[in-house]
């Protein structure tokens, strides 16, 4: 909470300000009751014992004081108004800055962090903590300094009335306190329990809507039916409780605040009788009580939102301070080596997530500038993992991947990217034109845009539709087909002048015909470029300079394709079982 | 219930923040008059099937609500004995003004405004009727927080209830609906209408109505009761609610659509943020880092205004409502205050509709408290009808789309059907007019199998989709061992058929539960004789809880390639003579393909085969291969035969050799 805290220090005065203009206002309205009880008591009770004095004169007078109160209502509500203005004005300032820093953060946080915190949780920091965050720095400098002034005040102002009264007022609050505090802590919780029960229910209804085909040529809508209805009833039982308790909440503050007002009452009276007390002073306390027990139920209420919020910073806090995953090392550490530039060495590299079992054992190979490497083998033996460690998404556990001679961990993070142009396996695509997509947030030219999708066999398709390169996609391109998005990105990827370009996987949608076009248009337009293909089908890395065959993390074959055909028992049998990827897309 | 006796606070109190979640879509559409009282009806037929809740409630409600707006009166009464304003005591005696002050001897009232307690009034305090009212204030005020308990718990029954069986009739609605109604749809539409939408309906089913008719009750109650005690002073009202009118107008046109653009801009920036953050490792790989974080803070920027506009404009309300209380008290001091000291003085009697005794003034404080929270809640209650309604009618219109057409009535279960297809003449669109499959025919024997080959959207899957009459033909048949398929009960004819989907689905049950799906009462050593066959046995040995691993989305990682060998098998546990494969490897690697083919031969085996393949190992061994083009069947015939014709067949196939 401190650490979150401090995004407040900037407005620092403007909060001082703004508690400043909120507490008078608020006090200035609790004077309300106090001047109604003069009114009672200090103008109109005294006429009793002398009925004959001049009605106009104490009209006049009472004027005097309902205008003062009048002034008074105004004066509260123009000062609240501005305050809570202010404090929402702190608050989005505060939250934005806090949602930019915690996004920042997110985006640069290593792969291996963003698996620690995993991607939903990431998601739910950034939006609903940070709601949180935003609505407790709103609602604090509002209930957080009205309710205890409205409390503390309200007592104060009773004390100097009646000392005796005030007591007894005071021994009913901590049970309106408590009554209220144990009513929503223990609700809350079962909120967490409501929505896991939603998720259950809403998993059932997910999972058929788009299993729909399946149950239906099973004839299973009856066991879909049990099997909703058990999470339903769940559900129902849990809201139904959760309710119950909640709803107790408001009966059980009025009763509390009402017992109050009689106790008032009552021993007023007593006091009355024995002339320590006037029924002016009850009536103006039947409104402070009224006035402070609400104040009570706001600091239950702002208890249980610091809880919530605290809960909420302590989440963003953890992704903040996450330090570096992938700091930059000297070149003392790992020297350079004297290898020719734009050449790609890996030098026994070894990799195991945390400490699990090894995904990459003792890979070396050496890659001179311009040439191809092709890397296949079946799922899991560790291709992709290759690849990130020469993109330095993850760090090898021993052994050194140089570029140009230079261990990766010593180049500079943007350095290092900029060197690469790089179509993954189910690569990001976001909602935005064709053309944003290819130039991804880069400052590259039209031309070279559609150049590059020409190289990417993508220009003929874009070309189809009809806004053409200003085709709108969806979130995940789920408005193309496999072979489509791939493409796509496999332009983006050549678009940036990469001097390494690597493509993951990211032809397997392609019919052989586009795979066998693209492949030509990439040797022929882009020489000189280094590739590295990591595929599942031999026709996509047979042309290669060299092809790794790898399995279980380990290299058990590597040279071209011809030689590999003579000498690599698996390749052999992979590339005689492939009579075929896609063999239309 | 009753909102409208806390005081100050109230205002405070009323929560701004839960009701614009962003979370909370809202959607006030407004709906037209016809059709606002036709959802009204149905809705009211849903509320009064549990009339056996809703009758108590509203007992419940009533009594709960007199006791609290009673006893104000009897505080009032209580004070009045405490400091009782001549001839006041005992109402149904006529008092003399002249005569008045002879039996309260009130002492010296002291100089002090502050020091109250020398400025008491003594005098004969009736303690015995003093316990009276208070004993009656207590149990009023008990009374009514138990009934107000009570109707709390039954409303929350009601609501569980309601909830229940409104989702419950969606769901098996859902379900009977034809497979076209979730191909058109979102998953995300429907589950938003059986969460959000019920939940919208329930809350204004199971508290608005009631809360309308408690407010109702309450206003009344307060202007019976402030009528009785002085109906001149009531016309301080005419000052303080048409400023609640006006405040409540300046809520709903000006504050709530600014809170609904707050929720849609926090939705945007959400729905960035997500996406970005899905797409992190690229954005990075391409070095674009702080172009995105600029981009998202120029959402955040738009989101914190939007934000900050609405809570500006919103900022009037809570203190809003505590003026109109404060303002209500100020003038009712004023005016109160002045009748109370002609009464005192007696310049005006008791019979005077200008009389008012000190209890009576309190009591009219209290009432004009109770008298405004209905009237400050009243737009809110009213805008949630709105926002209900609209919900409730989108609910409708599910439970009104109709149903997968019934069998016809002489259709026949097939059991066991020898497997002999003939499509005939066969045309079909999804949407009237955009024929996808023109004038097809074939004839399928049993055990042949039949590869669909074609780009996307050719048309592959349709074929599948009438086959197993997930949409029925627009002309043309379709026949079984001879027996047109209309005229073959549903559930037969999709029981006759096995299918392996590209799409892989599994649901959140065990491992087990999903291999076994399609056969009832299957035994472990089958299905692990099925898993085997599928090369998936020793993966799922592998997970945390082996056969009875639950899938559910996180937790276990488990690849597509593995969730296909599981829906294989599940294939291959059941035993129908027809079985259709669409891609239904696509997901596994070749090694893995070349593990399972056996497994995958003796599935086909006997079977009559619709296979949709990209692999060419699976076609080139095909009885026959249709290759699709734009909805109609450009070549026909076994893999020989295509090839020496050469046409669009050879020449993909020849380009996988460059």
């Amino acid at each position: 909470m401190r650490r979150i805290l401090k995004y407040l220090r900037p407005y620092r005065t403007r909060i001082g300000w703004n508690m400043l203009l909120k507490i008078s206002a608020t006090a200035i309205e609790l004077f309300l009751p106090r001047i109604l009880s003069y009114i009672i008591e200090g103008i109109i009770k005294p006429l009793e014992k002398a009925p004959s004095v001049d009605i106009g004169a104490k009209t006049a007078e009472i004027s005097v004081w309902a205008a003062v109160m009048i002034v008074c209502a105004f004066l509260g509500v123009a000062g609240n108004v501005t305050a809570n203005r202010m404090s929402a004005r702190i608050a989005k300032d505060a939250a934005r800055a806090v949602r930019r820093d915690l996004f920042d953060r997110t985006m640069s946080l290593s792969p291996a962090q963003t698996d620690a915190f995993t991607v939903p949780s990431l998601e739910s920091r950034l939006t609903s903590d940070t709601y949180n965050f935003h609505n407790f720095i709103n609602m604090m400098q509002r209930m957080g300094v009205r309710a205890p002034i409205l409390l503390v005040g309200g007592l104060a102002i009773c004390a100097t009335m009646d000392w005796r009264l005030t007591l007894v007022m005071a021994c009913i609050l901590p049970l309106l306190f408590f009554a209220v505090y144990t009513i929503t802590s223990r609700g809350l919780p079962l909120y967490t329990k409501v929505q896991s029960a939603v998720d259950g229910m809403i998993r059932v209804v997910r999972e058929d809507a788009q299993g729909i085909r399946v149950i239906k040529a099973l004839s299973r809508s009856d066991y879909e039916t049990a099997r909703y209805d058990r999470e339903n009833r769940a559900l129902a039982s849990i809201e139904g409780k959760t309710n119950s308790i909640m709803a107790a909440a408001n009966p059980a503050m009025s009763f509390f605040m009402n017992l109050g007002l009689v106790s008032v009452v009552y021993s007023g009276a007593h006091l009355v009788g024995r002339g320590l007390s006037s029924a002016g002073n009850i009536i103006a306390f039947i409104q402070y009580f009224t006035m402070i027990s609400g104040a009570m139920m706001g600091i239950s209420r702002i208890f249980v939102m610091t809880s919530k919020a605290a809960a909420s910073a302590r989440r963003i806090a953890e992704v903040l301070d996450t330090g570096e995953g992938l700091p930059l090392a000297s070149e003392k550490e790992y020297p350079k080596c004297d290898e020719p530039e734009g050449s790609v060495v890996f030098d026994r590299v070894s990799f195991a997530y945390g400490g699990t079992k090894e995904i990459l054992h003792d890979i070396s190979f050496r890659l001179e500038k311009g040439s191809q490497l092709g890397i296949i083998g079946a799922t899991g033996s560790g291709k992709t993992t290759a690849i990130s460690l020469l993109m330095r998404f993850y760090d090898a556990t021993s052994g050194s991947v140089r570029i140009g001679g230079r261990d990766v961990r010593t180049i500079p993070e943007e350095e290092l990217h900029s060197l690469f142009g790089s179509a993954m396996q189910n690569d990001f695509i976001f909602a935005g034109t064709v053309e944003e997509n290819i130039r991804f947030f880069r400052d590259i030219p039209r031309e070279k845009l559609v150049a590059a999708a020409k190289i990417a066999q993508a220009d003929g398709f874009i070309s189809s539709f009809e806004e053409g390169y200003g085709y709108m996609l969806t979130s995940k391109g789920t408005n193309l087909s496999g072979g489509q998005r791939q493409r796509i990105l496999i332009a983006r990827a050549i678009a940036g002048d990469p001097e390494i370009l690597i493509l993951d996987d990211s032809s397997s949608a392609l019919d052989y015909r586009t795979d066998m076009l693209l492949r030509q248009a990439i040797s022929s337009e882009l020489a000189g470029v280094t590739s590295v293909v990591v595929a599942q089908r031999v026709s996509s890395v047979m042309s290669a300079d060299l092809i790794l065959v790898l399995d279980e993390g380990r290299i058990i074959g590597a040279g071209k394709h011809e030689e590999l055909l003579a000498g690599c028992a698996v390749y052999r049998e992979i590339s005689d079982s492939q009579m075929g990827g896609a063999f239309l897309e | 219930m009753n909102r409208g006796g806390f005081g100050p606070g109230g205002g405070m109190l009323g929560n701004p923040v839960q009701q614009n979640n962003p979370n909370n879509r809202q959607k006030a559409q407004k709906l037209d008059p016809k059709t606002r009282k036709r959802v009204l009806l149905r809705l009211s037929k849903y509320l009064f099937s549990y009339y056996w809740i809703v009758i108590p409630a509203v007992i419940l409600m009533l009594a709960s609500n007199l006791l609290g707006i009673v006893a104000p009166k009897i505080s009032g009464k209580a004070i009045d004995i405490i400091s009782p304003t001549r001839n006041r005591e005992g109402t149904s005696q006529t008092a003399d003004p002249g005569t008045a002050g002879a039996d309260a001897s009130v002492p010296e009232s002291g100089d002090g405004t502050h020091d109250a307690s020398s400025g008491a009034e003594t005098g004969a305090i009736d303690f015995e009727k003093l316990r009276h009212y208070i004993l009656l204030m207590l149990i009023c005020y008990l009374g009514s927080a138990l009934l107000a308990l009570a109707l709390a718990v039954v409303l929350a029954q009601l609501g569980k209830k309601i909830t229940y069986r409104l989702r419950k009739d969606l769901f098996e609605h859902l379900v009977k609906l034809p497979v076209g109604y979730f191909d058109r749809r979102q998953t995300g539409d429907i589950i938003s209408h059986i969460s959000y939408d019920v939940d919208t309906v329930n809350t204004s089913l199971s508290h608005d109505l009631l809360q309308v008719a408690s407010s109702v009750v309450t206003v009344v109650g307060c202007v019976f009761f402030m009528i009785s005690i002085s109906p001149v002073l009531l016309l301080v009202f005419c000052v303080t609610v048409p400023v609640s009118v006006y405040m409540t107008k300046q809520r709903t046109t000006k504050v709530r659509p600014l809170f609904r653009t707050r929720s849609a801009k926090l939705g945007e920036l959400n729905g960035y943020a997500e996406e970005m953050l899905s797409g992190q490792r690229t954005v990075r790989a391409y070095g674009r880092t702080a172009t995105v974080s600029g981009s998202f803070d120029e959402r955040n920027a738009d989101a914190s205004e939007a934000y900050y506009k609405a809570d500006w404009h919103g900022a009037v309300i809570g203190p809003g409502v505590n003026f109109i209380n404060n303002l209500a008290l100020s003038l009712i001091i004023l005016f109160g205050g002045v009748f109370f000291m002609l009464s005192l003085t007696g310049r005006v009697g008791p019979s005077s509709i200008f009389f008012i005794a000190l209890g009576d003034l309190s009591a009219f404080v209290q009432y004009s408290r109770k008298f405004s929270g209905p009237i400050n809640e009243f737009a809110n209650i009213l805008a949630d009808l709105q926002s209900a309604l609209a919900a409730a009618e989108r609910i409708f219109r599910i439970l009104d789309e109709p149903v997968e057409t019934p069998d016809r009535e002489n259709a026949v279960d097939i059991l066991r059907p020898a497997g002999d297809v003939a499509i005939d003449h066969v045309s079909f669109g999804y949407v009237p007019g955009r024929t996808v499959i023109r004038d097809l025919s074939l004839n399928v024997p049993r055990g042949s199998t039949i590869a669909i080959v074609g780009p996307t959207g050719a048309g592959k899957t349709t074929v599948i989709n009438l086959l197993m009459r997930f949409y029925d033909v627009d002309s043309g048949e379709i026949r079984i061992d001879g027996r047109e398929i209309r005229d073959i009960t549903r559930d037969s004819l999709r029981a006759s058929y096995t299918m392996v989907l590209q799409d892989t689905w599994l649901f959140g049950g065990t491992v087990s539960e999903n291999i076994a799906y399609g056969r009832d009462g299957a035994t472990a050593d089958e299905i692990e004789a099925a898993a085997r066959a599928a090369h998936i046995d020793g993966f799922i040995r592998s997970l945390p809880e082996g056969y009875g691993t639950v899938m559910t989305d996180n937790g276990i990682s488990i690849s597509k390639g593995q969730k296909q060998l599981i829906t294989i098998a599940r294939a291959m546990l059941a035993s129908s003579p027809m079985l259709i494969l669409d891609e239904a490897t696509s997901n596994v690697d070749s090694r893995t393909e070349k593990q399972i083919q056996e497994a995958m031969l003796k599935l086909m085996n006997g079977r009559t085969c619709f296979v949709i393949a990209h692999r060419l190992s699976t076609i080139q061994n095909a009885d026959l291969i249709l290759v699709m083009n734009g909805g109609d069947v450009i070549e026909q015939g076994t893999h020989e035969e295509l090839m020496s014709s050469g046409g669009f067949y050879a020449s993909l196939y020849n380009s996988q050799f460059l």
